[in-house]
């Protein structure tokens, strides 16, 4: 079985000394009104520089919520998030957060957008910097236009690239194409491993959706309902490109599928 | 294609011809009861410019909305903008707000004459309260509905409080607040016309009261309405002008 086990210390690749991220007896609750509630437990997880993690479990299990530590935009009650070795206390633009929703901002036009995080460079290696980044999502042409004047897809990738142009260590995405049609999001799933494998940046990329997973991840982290905890880290060891109807790749996925508790049939 | 055009483009004006036709039948079946007629009208718009009244009514009239409005919008937006941003500390200042909120800016012109005397001040203090709690209330619901996204990603890519004001709060209430810019300048010159009646001895307001109270002269009250419907047609078209600068226009388009 090349799947492992997480118990209370998930085994991980990498030692959790030299990961680039890692979460330790991660925990999280909420108070509403009045009412106690637990979303994350116990989260210890490690991640490689440079891999390639998504985060997988069902809608409302609180896996946004982990992402959202590591971002920094919220502290965790109890436990703690380390990049490099140290404790995340806020945003930072060395890892940068790709939100679920379109979070490109509107009012500012596709180099507006991606320039916003570049105001302390020259002027000619910022407009280098959007040339490049225009140029490696597919925007060409569009560098006037505003968000309102981009499809669904486009925008997604006008946030990738917003991302991309600072230079971050880490890019945490959030669902970034559950709100796109299925081609786009297949063709936004071949760009992203295109860009990673490109720049080698460590990702940690949340969905609900197990192909997503499985055909994206160096490992999946299968995480259960809430209160979330990790259920178990699948190694997925299948080179890119991958043949998403080998028999390797069945098996994981359909491994995925029975220990989330679903029967692979309709 | 083009003739069509410019008969869809006239309609309007056409319109208006028309109730000005009906305007002066109805005067003509019926004199000296309804309505000075359209000619009068005219007659009456003429007798001002030749008295040199209207451009000076209209100037004082301007002048104050100019300074309540103003006034308004340096005090309601800042403190709107705090309002709303801070809104997670509980909102002390709600309740005043909402009670003082409905009364309307009339009721106060006893207080303001009796704090500012008849003049300039009082009909400026007036129209600054009626533009002051619409400003106020879309200022607070601007910041209030920025979506938590802009917010977060302004932080993530390491701005300081005032790189994300100037760069992420303002830009996204600018649409909000041009719509409560162009209600309240609407209000404004709603109110310059009330004040203008009782507070003041100049202006438009002042010259539909004075031309009733002076010998009945009904074409120039009716001239007086003509051009404060004008002007005001005017500020509303300038206001509308700013929506359509495009970095502002997003809220507009966006699907």
């Amino acid at each position: 079985m090349p799947t492992q086990t997480a118990g209370q210390h998930s085994s991980t690749r990498e030692s959790v000394d030299t990961a680039k991220l890692s979460t330790h007896n991660l925990g999280m609750v909420f108070h509403r009104g009045g009412e106690t509630i637990s979303v994350l437990e116990k989260i210890n997880l490690a991640v490689a520089d440079g891999e390639f993690v998504c985060l997988l479990g069902p809608s409302g299990c609180g896996k946004s919520t982990l992402l959202n530590t590591m971002a920094g935009f919220l502290s965790p009650t109890s436990g703690e998030v380390r990049v490099d070795n140290q404790i995340v206390q806020g945003p930072d633009p060395r890892r940068i957060f790709v939100f679920q929703e379109r979070g490109v901002f509107p009012w500012l036009t596709v180099e507006g957008n991606i320039a916003f995080g570049l105001a302390n460079l020259t002027r000619e290696e910022r407009e280098r910097r959007i040339a490049h980044y225009v140029q490696m999502v597919g925007l060409q042409g569009f560098e006037k236009a505003y968000p309102s004047e981009l499809s669904g897809g486009m925008k997604q990738r006008l946030e990738v690239a917003r991302a991309l142009a600072v230079n971050p260590d880490m890019l945490l995405l959030d669902e970034p194409f559950g709100a796109l049609d299925s081609i786009t999001r297949l063709t936004m799933r071949q760009e992203l491993l295109r860009i990673w494998q490109t720049e080698r940046k460590t990702i940690v990329f949340v969905t609900h959706d197990i192909d997503e997973a499985v055909q994206l991840a160096d490992r999946v982290v299968v995480m259960s309902a809430r209160p979330a905890s990790i259920q178990q880290i699948v190694t997925i060891d299948i080179p890119h490109p991958r043949d998403i109807s080998s028999a390797r790749y069945l098996e994981l996925r359909d491994g995925i599928f029975a220990q989330i508790g679903l029967a692979h049939k309709i | 294609m083009k003739d069509l055009n410019l008969l869809v483009r006239l309609r309007p004006v056409a319109f208006i011809v028309v109730l000005l036709a009906i305007w002066q039948v109805a005067v003509m079946m019926h004199p000296g009861q309804l309505l000075p007629s359209p000619w009068q009208v005219i007659g009456g718009l003429a007798d001002l410019l030749q008295h040199g009244l209207l451009f000076k009514y209209v100037v004082a009239s301007l002048f104050r909305v100019t300074w309540g409005f103003g006034l308004a919008v340096i005090l309601a937006i800042p403190l709107g903008l705090i309002i709303g941003w801070y809104h997670r500390a509980d909102m002390a200042l709600g309740p005043v707000i909402e009670v003082l909120r409905p009364i309307s800016p009339l009721a106060w012109i006893p207080i303001a004459i009796l704090w500012f005397g008849v003049g300039d001040l009082s009909a400026i203090f007036l129209i600054f309260l009626g533009c002051f709690f619409p400003l106020l209330l879309t200022a607070i619901n601007a910041v209030r509905s920025i979506p938590d996204v802009y917010v977060n990603a302004g932080r993530n890519f390491g701005l300081r409080p005032l790189d994300l004001i100037y760069r992420v709060l303002y830009p996204a209430v600018i649409p909000q607040l041009l719509i409560g810019l162009r209600i309240s300048l609407g209000v404004a010159w709603l109110v310059v016309v009330a004040a203008e009646m009782i507070a003041v001895n100049s202006g438009l307001g002042f010259l539909i009261v004075d031309a009733r109270n002076a010998g009945n002269r009904y074409d120039l009250v009716v001239a007086g309405m003509v051009v404060i419907g004008i002007i005001g047609l005017l500020l509303d078209m300038a206001m509308r002008s700013l929506e359509k600068v495009k970095s502002f226009r997003w809220s507009y388009s966006e699907d």
